[in-house]
């Protein structure tokens, strides 16, 4: 067992348990009642814990490193599962993976990031930071879907697409735009979770959907909270308060409204019950296809290009200002004009 | 309050207050440091006279440049941004606005304007790099999607001139879907059959690049203009090498198939009058 550092309390309760039960074992005394007690309290104990954690706890936990990706939801998701490799062009990319599946009965193009689950594979998987390939292998098989009427479930893991030398050469800025230009308009209901960690362009490059939602322990921002730090405090010892900063958690998402909806993890994260974690992401995915593939194509289009249209938060400034002027503590009030991309006010054109 | 002021007074007040720039004045230049003054510079549409360099310049010089007799109406010009997350690094985002607002005489990164260029109508959604580093925020991506609107409902072809350090970190995951709404936004124009147009200047990196300015019908460049999705600095961290020379630069994206063509300044409006030219769309008005 691996234990975050505000984890640590649960990490002596844990020791003490595993002591009674070695005494258990010799079979002298009868520990069970003090195992249960024991049980108990670390339940109590993870309550606690979990019951606030910070925006940066949310980020540690996105990245525990026995938290489940991609292949362990596509292994325990699907009954039939054939992986795709290779973007036609170049080459396989190892951070993106995808392929077809059967999710109860109905085919499914899954994409998603993968990590390595080990010190070796975490490198063979280059961390999760796929390079323009991945993207365009990505693009391929969303292609495909709409060709054949699949739907797209994508599952975003990332800490931010590659800055290599070799992927500006091959476009990586380009291969993100084309996937968002290409996912709008895809003919297929697109399905996106973010499993892990959702950084920056990399995560968005494959995150353009129809229904977007986070596991509750997870984040999405324009940036890392390590490279936030470092770009905007210059240093990199202020990661807790850029995460705080950066209202990257699954809650401040859903509150903003540019996510759908937030799944709630087994207590503990997704790692502390790998298959609970499956069987809650099953049952949603069941239910977001019924809906979105009783939806006409056309429809389907303009709501996803609806949905994005409207994010973003800005003032729409009243012509008095003249008034303002005379009066500068007047200036800029945000509350009364406040305007927002879906409350558009039409003085414009 | 500078900005303010500017706004009573109307579209013309940015380029009045450009061109009452002292035409003494020496500029230096930052890549050879051949020194100029400011008419020469000027004259020689803001590049270096000795290097070619091209000096970056603003939404509103780009309008001039471009639109016949320099004539032009803004558009959406009442988009603020606000500090609506109440972000706070170093400096809480609210005053960084007030600075920049301040310090480029500008309401955001991006001005939008329409005219004609040889008689041929166009909107152009053009990037200032003096407004927090051209970011992208809330505004930007607004107008960037209103501005197709205006195109759509106009059947006029677009542009954007960008450049950009990217999108706004005080604006949180806003910006980044900022990304997501300009590129939908934009396959409304394809499926319209309304060309658009694909400007990248010095610096145009990040999450613009992933997003609006790769993705032109035509994409074309200024000369040695810094072009890239990860900074070189950021890129240079990673590998633990030494970045080879021109990486990165417009010469480099052509050469790897990602742009159309290099201009120069002084060809800019040539070049997009005859694009127009070639592109020419039914008009409904
Ligand atoms: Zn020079």
């Amino acid at each position: 067992m691996v234990f975050l550092d505000f984890e640590k309390p649960l990490e002596s309760l844990y020791e003490q348990l595993e002591k009674i039960r070695q005494v258990g074992e010799k079979g002298d005394v009868d520990v069970s009642p003090m195992i249960q007690e024991l049980e108990k309290k670390i339940n109590d104990k993870r309550i606690e814990i979990y019951d606030h954690l910070s925006g940066w706890q949310r980020v540690q936990l996105s990245r525990h490193p026995e938290r489940p990706y991609t292949y362990h939801y596509i292994k325990h998701l699907t009954s039939s599962f054939i992986e795709l490799h290779g973007d036609r062009y170049f080459k396989d990319d190892k951070a993106i993976v995808g392929g077809l599946g059967k999710i109860d009965g109905r085919t499914v193009v899954i994409i998603g990031h993968q990590k390595g689950v080990n010190t070796k594979m975490r490198q063979y998987r280059n961390f999760g930071m796929a390079n323009p390939e991945g993207y365009r292998k990505a693009l391929r098989l969303m292609k495909m879907a709409e060709r054949f009427g699949f739907p797209v479930l994508s599952l975003i893991d990332t800490p931010g697409a590659y800055p290599g030398l070799e992927a500006e050469e091959r476009g990586q800025a380009e291969a993100i735009a084309r996937n968002l230009f290409e996912m709008a308009q895809l003919k297929v209901p697109i399905l996106c979770y973010v499993i892990g960690e959702g950084a920056s362009g990399g995560a968005i490059g494959i995150g353009l959907g129809d229904r977007v939602f986070m596991l509750e322990n997870t984040w999405y921002s324009v940036i890392s909270p390590e490279s936030c730090s470092s770009i905007l405090w210059r240093s990199w010892d202020h990661k807790e308060q850029a995460a705080e900063q950066l209202k990257l958690t699954a809650e401040n998402m859903f509150e903003f409204g540019l996510i759908d909806g937030i799944i709630y993890e087994p207590l503990g994260g997704a790692h502390a019950n790998r298959e609970e974690m499956v069987e809650i992401l099953r049952k949603h995915i069941n239910k977001e296809l019924d809906m979105l593939e009783g939806m006409e194509v056309d429809e389907l289009i303009s709501k996803r290009i609806e949905k994005y249209e409207k994010m973003g938060r800005f003032m729409v400034e009243e012509p008095e200002l003249e008034e303002a002027e005379k009066d500068s503590s007047k200036e800029l009030a945000p509350a009364p004009n406040e305007g927002s991309a879906n409350q558009k006010s039409d003085d414009h054109s | 309050m500078g900005w303010f002021k500017r706004l009573k007074d109307g579209i013309q007040t940015a380029t009045k207050f450009k061109k009452e720039a002292p035409d003494g004045l020496w500029h230096k230049c930052k890549s050879c440091g051949h020194l100029s003054t400011i008419k020469e510079l000027r004259e020689n549409f803001y590049k270096c006279n000795s290097c070619n360099y091209h000096v970056r310049i603003g939404s509103y010089d780009y309008f001039d440049l471009l639109f016949d007799d320099s004539e032009y109406e803004l558009l959406l010009e009442d988009l603020v941004s606000y500090d609506f997350l109440g972000f706070k690094d170093l400096k809480p985002y609210d005053e960084r606005l007030k600075a920049a607002r301040k310090k480029s005489q500008l309401k955001d990164a991006m001005s939008v304007g329409t005219g004609t260029i040889e008689g041929k109508s166009i909107v152009i959604a053009a990037m200032d790099f003096s407004f927090i580093g051209g970011s992208m925020g809330s505004v930007v991506g607004e107008k960037i999607s209103r501005a197709i609107d205006y195109a759509l409902q106009h059947r006029m072809p677009f542009m954007i001139i960008s450049k950009s350090g990217g999108a706004r970190m005080m604006e949180s995951a806003f910006s980044l879907m900022q990304m997501a709404k300009t590129s939908a936004k934009l396959t409304l124009l394809a499926k319209a059959g309304i060309p658009y147009f694909s400007l990248l200047t010095d610096p145009t990196t990040g999450g613009v690049t992933a997003s609006f300015a790769m993705l032109g019908d035509i994409n074309f460049a200024e000369p040695k203009a810094l072009i890239g999705f990860a900074g070189p600095r950021v890129i240079k961290e990673t590998i633990k090498r030494d970045l080879p020379e021109g990486f990165q630069t417009s010469e480099f994206l052509l050469d790897n198939g990602f742009l159309d063509f290099i201009v120069d300044r002084k060809d800019l409006r040539d070049k997009l009058a005859e694009l127009l030219h070639l592109f020419e769309i039914q008009s409904s008005s």
